[in-house]
């Protein structure tokens, strides 16, 4: 046996005295003689200090008879809402990968509440230690059943015995996790006989081994008593974990690949002002300006609408990235949502050459059509003395006292090869009906608009360009 | 101008550029419409700057990966919807009561149940008043344009790292999904992390974060603290928008989308010679009680304008305690008022 098992006085792991413990006894936990807790403390009490581990562990005291684990261990403490200790490790442990963190709890926080959030952590890998106390019942609320309370057991909410039936199978958490793919080590253990302490202090370990060299999620699955619900003396509640629980619960190792795995390695931030900034501006695409203003006569408000899959909500933003590039404010708000896929979308564009009021568009002085839906829905409130552009293609001409013009930009688009730049065609024809009417080199801005809008699929420019140029050429003027 | 640095931006992704200016190192987030550009925005970015960026099994999960992140010293995020905030307050009243610093986005949807994707202010309450278990409460901040989801953004972190409470900025859909061109601030760099973070170093490994108490009166001296320090943000961070209220006879009052729409309606109605004004809260909690106050004495009466049954008049009628009518207009399920609703409203008002 190695040397550390013969300790006298009390692990280096547990503070000298439990200040934090409220009320006079600051000498002794708060565990009922004979239970699995206290034992599984001592164990990783000298572990943390074996392992030298214990600058940079954090122990997670989850909702449960442990709550208090923090009064004990000399180590960082968070205590945490119920069956989210998996959960709050993996924030402590991304944002700071140097951590080394303990997932303390029990079976209904583990094994109920919050077995989800365990599954998603073991199934993430997080590099991550889960002590896993399986006492078969709720010991902190006095003994209702847990997901791993044995069939024919009573407890407070099984007063007849669990059944089959009623609440089904005692879970078998550790054979779960074990057929994951992403944890690296699973063994249960039982916190009984000496020669169990001894496989458990040896699993313990090996969990919180892997952790320290980052190999990923390590579940130990500690078979553990509590008398005071079992209504037992300590040693029948050892007796009764051997005799039934075990051949419920079999004890070993499940999985153990973490020869196999890779460090776990996560990269340095970057703060870097310059290198921040230059990100930032790149993602979202640095349209150039000229310091100069267009002045506009007055506001635009534009309605774009169509199909959903038309572009509409693109050629939006294009025409928001066009007046944006002469300075002018503007908004884009899109009708969002289930109602774009398949059905009709539309968005509102506001330019303004001063602040933008609403950007929701309702009366238009620009409109903008491509399907014939849109064009019945929206006509209506479009300003006696606005524009409409609209789609020929599919779309039969209006009655209406607006300046109308008209492309082909479905049939354009075809004939380029691609249905889709359909919208570059109408930005185009857009940019022909504003000739000479409010925007001085209109086609620049188009173009760079464009630029923007593709620049994160930069195959798709010069079609895009060459839609455009061609709806420049072919918009017909209807009843000027 | 510093015209270089202009953006196009929706809403949703100008929080994720003000929190990554703002040295925010952790998202952790669950899709939810009208809010997922604010992940799919740091899907993106985050990992370029080897910052964290996870998407969660659910929003309970994400909002104690926050917890766990902050109480890392780091600073984090998380964003959500109507329904998703409500899974997170168990969390937020934890975080508010460990008086950990965390920034929470809310772009408000239409309720209640499924309820739409539609914008509405209708989380109010669960936003404002704390909205989980316990005498708790979070600072609130409301954007009205892509600039200031961005800004606010980044405030919400100083006054998350400055009083260490949660701190949402809420914004309805309009907000968020709205593009409009911003102009990028200058990033804030990395904080150090604070001296109470169990920050995994030996300086800190005696701290521990926690929020239970058993002695009711050790609780109760918890609970007072947080009150104290709530009516300390009552005095220093009131913020709002005054807006042509001197000689008001009716102040309109709404935040969000609804404040843009009041500030035209107030220029139209001026036009037609209606001594009317705007009173645009930015804090929601702290509610600016000491603008409303000074109103109350001068203005005849107030209309309350909000996408919610009538939850922001709650505060403005305890603020004036009812010295003055407050008249409300509501629109509901993903519906925004429209101009000439509002002119109307307050035209029948004030005739
Ligand atoms: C959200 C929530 N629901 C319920 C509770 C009440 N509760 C506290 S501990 C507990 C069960 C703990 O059982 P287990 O996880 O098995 O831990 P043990 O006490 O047996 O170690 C419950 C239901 C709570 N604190 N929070
Ligand atoms: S109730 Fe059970 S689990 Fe809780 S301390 Fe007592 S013996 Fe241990
Ligand atoms: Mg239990």
């Amino acid at each position: 046996m190695s040397k550390e098992e013969i300790k006298f006085g009390r692990s280096k792991g547990f503070f000298e005295t439990f200040e934090r413990r409220p009320g006079p006894i600051k000498k002794n936990m708060h565990y009922c003689p004979g239970c699995g807790h206290g034992i599984l403390h001592k164990l990783v009490a000298e572990a943390l200090v074996d392992l030298e581990m214990q600058d940079k562990m954090i122990f997670i005291s989850p909702v449960g008879c442990s709550v208090f684990a923090y009064y004990y261990f000399d180590c960082g403490g968070i205590s945490v809402p119920h069956g989210r200790a998996p959960a709050v490790a993996t924030g402590l442990l991304r944002a700071n990968p140097d951590s080394y963190v303990i997932s303390y709890q029990g079976d209904g926080d583990l094994g109920a509440i919050g077995l989800n959030n365990f599954l998603q952590a073991a199934n993430r890998g997080e590099n991550l230690t889960v002590c896993f106390v399986n006492n078969a019942i709720y010991g902190m609320t006095s003994g209702q059943m847990a997901p791993t309370t044995l069939i024919g057991h009573k407890t407070a909410t099984s007063p007849y015995g669990r059944t089959v039936t009623n609440e089904g199978f005692p879970l078998k958490v550790a054979e779960m996790v074990a057929a994951l793919e992403s944890p690296v080590y699973v063994e249960r253990v039982a916190l009984t006989s000496t020669k169990n302490i001894r496989s458990a202090r040896r699993a313990l370990r090996k969990g919180l081994t892997n952790m320290k060299e980052k190999k990923g999620f390590s579940l130990i699955e500690f078979l553990s008593g509590c008398p005071i619900n079992l209504k037992k003396s300590a040693e029948a509640t050892d007796e009764w974990i051997e005799e039934e629980m075990i051949p419920y619960f079999p004890l070993g190792c499940l999985k153990d690949i973490a020869d196999e795995r890779d460090k776990i390695i996560r990269p340095i931030p970057i703060f870097d002002k310059e290198k921040v900034t230059k990100a930032l501006l790149e993602s979202a695409g640095n349209i150039k300006f000229g310091d100069k203003q267009t002045k506009l006569r007055k506001d635009l408000r534009i309605k774009c609408a169509g199909f959903g899959g038309q572009g509409v909500l693109s050629l939006g933003m294009m025409i928001a990235a066009m007046g944006q590039s002469r300075n002018i404010n503007v908004s884009w708000l899109p009708s969002y949502g289930p109602e774009m896929r398949g059905g009709t979308a539309n968005c509102s564009v506001v330019m303004s050459n001063d602040i933008i009021g609403t950007p929701i568009v309702i009366e238009t002085n620009i409109l903008i059509t491509m399907n014939q839906p849109s064009m019945d829905k929206f006509l209506p409130d479009l300003a006696t003395k606005g524009i409409l552009l609209y789609d020929s293609t599919s779309i039969k001409p209006p009655k209406t006292k607006s300046r109308v013009y008209a492309v082909e930009a479905t049939r354009i688009a075809l004939d380029i090869g691609n249905i889709k730049c359909a919208n570059s065609v109408i930005m185009g024809a857009f940019a022909a009906c504003l000739k000479g009417f409010e925007l001085e080199n209109y086609e620049g801005a188009f173009e760079e608009a464009i630029k923007t809008t593709f620049r994160k699929k930069p195959q798709l420019i010069d079609m895009n360009i060459l839609a455009f140029r061609k709806g420049k050429d072919s918009v017909k003027t209807v009843n000027v | 101008m510093n015209s270089e640095k202009k953006l196009l931006l929706k809403g949703n992704e100008a929080t994720i550029y003000g929190a990554l200016l703002a040295g925010c190192e952790c998202f952790f987030g669950y899709p939810i419409t009208p809010a997922s550009e604010i992940a799919h925005t740091a899907a993106e970015l985050f990992p370029k700057l080897n910052r964290t960026f996870l998407q969660a099994e659910s929003e309970i999960a994400a909002i104690n990966m926050v917890l766990g992140a902050s109480a890392s010293g780091r600073r984090t995020i998380t964003a959500s919807s109507g329904l998703g905030i409500s899974l997170k307050q168990e969390g937020i009243s934890y975080i508010a009561t460990c008086e950990l610093p965390a920034v929470i986005i809310d772009i408000t949807r239409a309720g209640p149940g499924l309820g739409n994707i539609g914008p509405e202010q209708s989380d109010y309450n669960q936003v404002v008043k704390g909205g989980g278990h316990g005498s708790y409460k979070c600072i609130v901040l409301a954007p009205n344009s892509a600039q200031e989801m961005c800004d606010f953004t980044m405030l919400a972190f100083d006054l998350a790292d400055k009083y260490r409470t949660p701190v949402y900025v809420m914004a309805d859909g309009v907000i968020g999904q709205m593009i409009e061109s911003i102009t990028l601030p200058a990033p804030m760099g990395r904080k150090p992390i604070p001296e109470w973070a169990i920050a995994a170093t030996d300086a800190s490994r005696r701290n521990f974060i926690t929020s239970i108490y058993l002695g009711h009166d050790e609780l109760e001296a918890v609970n007072i603290k947080l009150q104290e320090k709530y009516a300390e943000i009552e005095k220093i961070e009131q913020r709002c928008d005054s807006y042509r209220t001197d000689d008001a006879e009716l102040v309109i009052v709404g935040y969000g989308i609804i404040s843009r729409l009041l500030h035209s309606a107030v220029d139209l109605l001026r036009k037609e010679g209606y001594k009317i004004g705007m009173l645009r809260p930015i804090t929601l909690f702290p509610f600016p009680k000491t603008e409303f106050k000074k109103l109350a004495l001068s203005t005849d009466s107030f209309l309350c304008v909000e996408m919610s049954n009538g939850q922001l008049i709650d505060d403005i009628k305890l603020t004036i305690e009812c010295s003055k009518p407050v008249h409300l207009y509501t629109r509901m399920g993903g519906n925004v008022p429209s101009m000439d609703e509002i002119t109307n409203k307050c035209r029948e008002i004030l005739a």
